[in-house]
């Protein structure tokens, strides 16, 4: 499903940064991987190359099939099939939760308002927020923030939902409502990448762990091969920092 | 508000006498302002001053024709007369609005230019005529200004350079020369030209009018541009991330996501930059367009009652200017999200 080979990225401004450096790996349909590594890793510079919100330097890198690095490719259209959650939840303040879901529906999707309206019920009642639908972004707790934000991206049928720290940004007691919604996607089979520092989560859930540090991945592997015996320095160190 | 404004005074009725100290001290220059031209001989006359609002014009019938009324017949509130043309069998008839102003009767006979009968007819002033091309003018100006602002606003911050350096060029051409100057340039310059390759095209020629428009336009433009830029940059960067991630082309994000938010926040500065507009279109004047001040001034030339007219002319850009800032005030209070 993803196919990421030798992608570099390097930063200029305001100072040289090597973010990504010869990064290849490969993710399967149906597939969950999460991506740990210590702050300022690469790791949301790598979630954005995957769906060209960074463009990568060099490399190759292929969704569904598409190269997303060419020239040829309508980048929105790859966008369109690859959902996005981001920390700060980024949900339109100035339109209610329905619309949110439905916007992007109707305007990149082309679907009938009443069709994209039904699309959007379903998945707020699957995220438990059917009853909030009226409001405004602002009205609702963080939780709610990004379990909408979770809903807006499913309305798109994406191919792979990609997660950027997606709890690192709610009170502890809101966490869960999110994880439980991310892991009933995982079950249904969705691809997904992950990138956070819920231990937990990657445990249950992850059919694979990426370790990467200074712009690399240093170690892959299952969780199991995380958690107990991590071949890295590097990879144990950052581990029983966050243990 | 109040509870806070009152705290500092020991009692309500010492809140009070501040308010009345406060009307007593308008009153006063109000009247010395009276007393000082009564020094002077001046005359008020405000009771001159409705005619220039809306007057009632008589307005006269004549006869065309040499020859005898033959009949006059009710019709409504009016009637028709008709008049029997000397030696010939011509018989012309007249509608008249007014039965009661018919100043012929049946047999009388009458000379061509005669007047059959006037009526009266509500026609409106030179101040509600001025009013109302400075309304008409700021209208066009501020709708063409927005539209032009958010053009320069998108283009300023593009990434391609031709876009964003010509918008930065005309922000700063624009912001750096008088508006009288520029008024002078379309008028003289611009219009001179176009008009004549219109002439040579065989096209209508464009109004005085329409010129005094795309000066205003284009001068309130350039603000609107710095004001739509500001705007757009002050909305975060998620907002674009999220709308693109979820495949939506630029233009698209710029138009569900972007200006939305964007507008709702440049709302005061706009309606700032198109109050100005209004009081800068007493500008226009000067290239033969009658808005409010040039009628004022027609007005004092023949009343000779500059005082009256002055004082009524800057109440009428009052309120215009008062309803654009209500209107504007309105506008931001529903769109706004709770
Ligand atoms: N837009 C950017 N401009 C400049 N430097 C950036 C930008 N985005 C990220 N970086 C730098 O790239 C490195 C990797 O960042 P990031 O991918 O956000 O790390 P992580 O998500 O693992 O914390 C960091 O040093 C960060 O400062
Ligand atoms: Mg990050």
């Amino acid at each position: 499903m993803i196919d990421v080979r030798n992608v570099y990225k390097t930063f200029r401004v305001p100072e040289e940064v090597h973010a990504l450096v010869d990064v290849s790996t490969k993710v399967e349909a149906g597939e969950v991987v999460v991506v740990i590594g210590p702050s300022g890793s690469g790791k949301s510079t790598f979630l954005r190359c995957l769906n060209h919100l960074e463009a990568a330097d060099s490399g190759h890198i292929w969704i569904d099939g598409v190269d997303i690095l060419s020239r040829k490719t309508n980048i929105n259209k790859v966008r369109a099939e690859v959902g996005m959650v981001f920390q700060s939840f980024n949900l339109f303040p100035h339109k209610t939760v329905l619309e949110n879901v439905t916007l992007a529906q109707v305007v990149v999707r082309k679907r009938s308002k009443s069709v994209a309206r039904e699309k959007a019920q379903g998945l707020l009642e699957k995220v438990g927020i059917q009853d909030k639908a009226g409001n405004y972004p602002d009205q609702l707790s963080g939780g709610q923030q990004q379990r909408v934000a979770i809903a807006r991206a499913l309305a798109m049928d994406p191919k792979v939902m990609l997660f950027d720290e997606p709890t690192s940004a709610l009170d502890p007691e809101m966490i869960g409502e999110v994880l439980d919604a991310m892991k009933a996607l995982a079950k249904e089979g969705m691809t997904m990448v992950v990138v956070t520092h819920e231990m937990g989560f990657a445990r249950e859930v992850a059919d694979r762990v990426i370790f990467m540090d200074a712009g690399a991945i240093v170690e892959v592997g299952t969780p199991e091969h995380f958690f107990q015996n991590p071949t890295h320095d590097r990879t144990k160190l950052f581990l029983s920092q966050i243990l | 508000m109040n509870g806070s404004a009152l705290a500092g005074y020991r009692s309500k009725a010492n809140y009070y006498m501040w308010i009345g100290i406060f009307f007593a001290l308008i009153g006063g220059i109000i009247l010395m302002l009276y007393l000082a031209t009564r020094q002077i001989d001046y005359v008020w006359r405000w009771y001159s001053m409705p005619r220039y609002f809306a007057h009632e014009a008589e307005i006269e019938i004549p006869a065309q024709v040499l020859g005898t009324v033959e009949s006059i017949t009710p019709e409504g509130k009016g009637a028709v007369i008709r008049v029997a043309e000397e030696d010939t069998d011509n018989v012309e008839s007249y509608s008249v609005p007014d039965r009661k102003e018919i100043r012929v009767d049946d047999g009388d006979f009458v000379y061509p230019g005669d007047v059959l009968a006037i009526y009266r007819k509500w026609r409106p002033g030179l101040l509600a005529q001025g009013m109302w091309i400075t309304l008409k003018v700021s209208l066009y100006a501020i709708v063409f200004g927005i539209a032009i602002g958010l053009l320069g606003g998108i283009a300023r911050i593009s990434s391609n350079p031709a876009a964003k350096w010509a918008s930065i060029t005309y922000v700063e051409l624009i912001r750096g020369s008088p508006l009288l100057v520029q008024i002078f340039i379309w008028y003289f310059v611009l219009a001179t030209l176009i008009n004549q390759l219109l002439l040579k095209w065989g096209i209508p020629e464009i109004s005085a009018l329409w010129y005094g428009v795309a000066s205003l336009a284009f001068f309130a433009g350039a603000y609107v541009t710095e004001i739509v830029r500001a705007g757009i940059q002050s909305i975060h960067r998620g907002q674009i991330e999220a709308s693109r991630s979820l495949g939506m082309n630029a233009a698209q994000c710029m138009w569900y996501v972007i200006l939305p938010q964007a507008l709702r926040r440049i709302l005061p500065p706009l309606a700032g930059q198109f109050i100005t507009l209004i009081k800068d279109s007493s500008l226009l004047g000067i290239i033969a367009i009658r808005e409010l001040t040039k009628a004022t001034r027609e007005g004092i030339t023949t009343s000779l009652q500059p005082y009256e007219f002055w004082f009524t002319c800057a109440i009428l850009y009052l309120i215009l200017t008062f309803t654009l800032s209500m209107f504007v005030q309105w506008l931001e209070r529903r769109t706004a999200t709770p």
